[in-house]
């Protein structure tokens, strides 16, 4: 990043705010926006934009971490395929420190399971059709940005003929999801940052059911904290106006109608269905399984793998946390047992969580808290 | 776990392309994006170009994910 770089951005974040603290000294009523997406939460507390943010302005971060939504039933499913089908399971980073009902899939590998990190879905593929010994599972996780590289893996192994690969999916659609959020009334949302890289995938028409329905505004935003601040300010300024609209701040990546490539490769081997998440329970057509001509690339199938019903972790409130009904220091677990060296929910384990996220950026305070520090 | 970053492409096969991401060279897929080219600059997202970008965004973005990196957050 050159100087100039640097001054023009905090000169964007200056104004920005300026714009935001006048929108919302207009406002009769203190308002939140939630954002859906782990990475404007970790962009967001790495500004410090909630500390320079007026008091009657909340931003909440939403169910937008992909390993924080995943429920534990499907992790379980993971740990029980390693384990018990002898399976190679590969998977993203991002879930292998995230305990089931019985340990994390990094515990279980310590144990002697196959289990292996990949970049790519590609990467499975590969493994799989260098070692036609092992059947190998895909832990296919995300949302809609990901989905794609996960059909595409589907469709290569098909292509290649390959008998040893299969995927276990947990995709997840957005939505569905924020209109769930919605539909509940636990929450009061004033407006929705809505989240970039999905919306490269999905276009940003897809948002404007929730400025129709629900009559609140939305902001397509991209990640840097200027970018945010950009966005935030807007948000306000159309709360304060009383006139919600969906505007699209992240123009040079996302279109109206978004990678209609991608969405058609997702078209062709997926279909919505039911599905579980943490914190908002069923939600109908909010996850993807594979259409029957993919049955064969189904580990669900091919294992015959059983989804049960699974409590989640007593005491921890990471449900809550990801709908905003609650913050992270509202769980009692929180920078007490919980902490990113022991994990106990989702949203402490990922890098993107948002109670990693208040952690990190408020450590001293809660490493006190802890009696890590005097 | 949505974080995708630019890179630019140094050779294309078919669906297939090297991309220089930041001074490392990685393989990746086109298969999302057709129609690129050597020289385009693309987001990259767990191995696949997601979408075309052009260069000044690029820029940008690299900006900020070099922050991140930086800071040891994001993933």
């Amino acid at each position: 990043m050159n100087t100039t770089a640097v001054f023009d951005s905090r000169e964007q974040t200056h104004q920005s705010l300026e714009r935001l603290r006048a929108a919302a000294g207009r406002l009769n009523r203190p308002v939140k926006f939630m954002e859906i997406c782990g990475t404007h939460t970790m962009s967001a507390f790495r500004c410090g934009l909630h500390s320079l943010m007026p008091e009657n302005v909340t931003l909440l971060s939403g169910p937008g971490c992909p390993v924080c939504v995943t429920s534990q039933s499907d992790i379980d499913q993971l740990i029980d395929l390693a384990h018990h089908a002898k399976a190679t399971i590969c998977t993203y980073g991002d879930m292998l420190r995230v305990a089931g009902s019985h340990g994390s899939l990094e515990e279980c590998r310590a144990a002697g399971a196959d289990i292996r990190m990949v970049y790519s879905s590609l990467d499975a593929v590969e493994i799989a059709r260098l070692d036609f010994s092992r059947q190998v599972v895909f832990a296919a996780v995300g949302f809609e940005t990901t989905t794609p590289s996960s059909a595409v893996a589907v469709l290569e192994a098909e292509r290649m003929g390959l008998h040893n690969f299969t995927i276990l999916s947990s995709h997840k659609r957005i939505m569905p999801a924020m209109r769930a959020l919605l539909d509940s009334g636990d929450v009061r949302i004033d407006g929705f940052l809505c989240p970039g890289h999905v919306a490269v995938i999905v276009g940003a028409d897809v948002f404007e059911p929730i400025v129709r329905n629900y009559h609140l505004p939305c902001i397509i935003a991209g990640f840097e904290g200027p970018q945010i601040a950009a966005a935030l300010a807007r948000l306000t300024e159309l709360v304060a106006d009383g006139t919600p609209a969906l505007e699209n701040y992240y123009s040079q990546a996302v279109t109206a109608h978004g990678n209609t490539t991608a969405q058609k490769v997702i078209e062709q081997v997926f279909v919505p269905a039911d599905w579980q998440w943490r914190g908002l329970g069923d939600l109908k057509d909010s996850g993807l399984a594979l259409r029957p001509h993919y049955a064969h690339f189904d580990a669900r199938l091919r294992f015959s793998v059983r989804r049960e019903q699974v409590k989640e972790t007593p005491g921890c409130r990471c449900g809550d946390v990801i709908t905003g009904r609650a913050t992270p220091p509202e769980c009692r677990l929180f920078a007490t047992a919980c902490t990113p060296v022991r994990a106990i929910g989702p949203c402490m384990v990922s890098s993107e969580g948002t109670c990693q996220a208040w952690f990190k950026y408020s450590r001293v305070k809660f490493a006190r808290k802890a009696g890590v520090l005097s | 776990m949505c974080l995708a970053i630019p890179a630019r492409l140094v050779s294309c096969r078919g669906n297939h392309a090297t991309a220089d991401l930041h001074g490392n060279r990685v393989e990746i897929s086109t298969v999302l994006v057709p129609q690129t080219k050597v020289g385009d600059w693309v987001l990259l997202h767990a191995g696949f170009a997601i979408q075309k970008l052009d260069e000044r965004e690029a820029a940008e973005t690299w900006a900020v994910v070099k922050d991140l990196r930086d800071l040891g957050g994001g993933s």
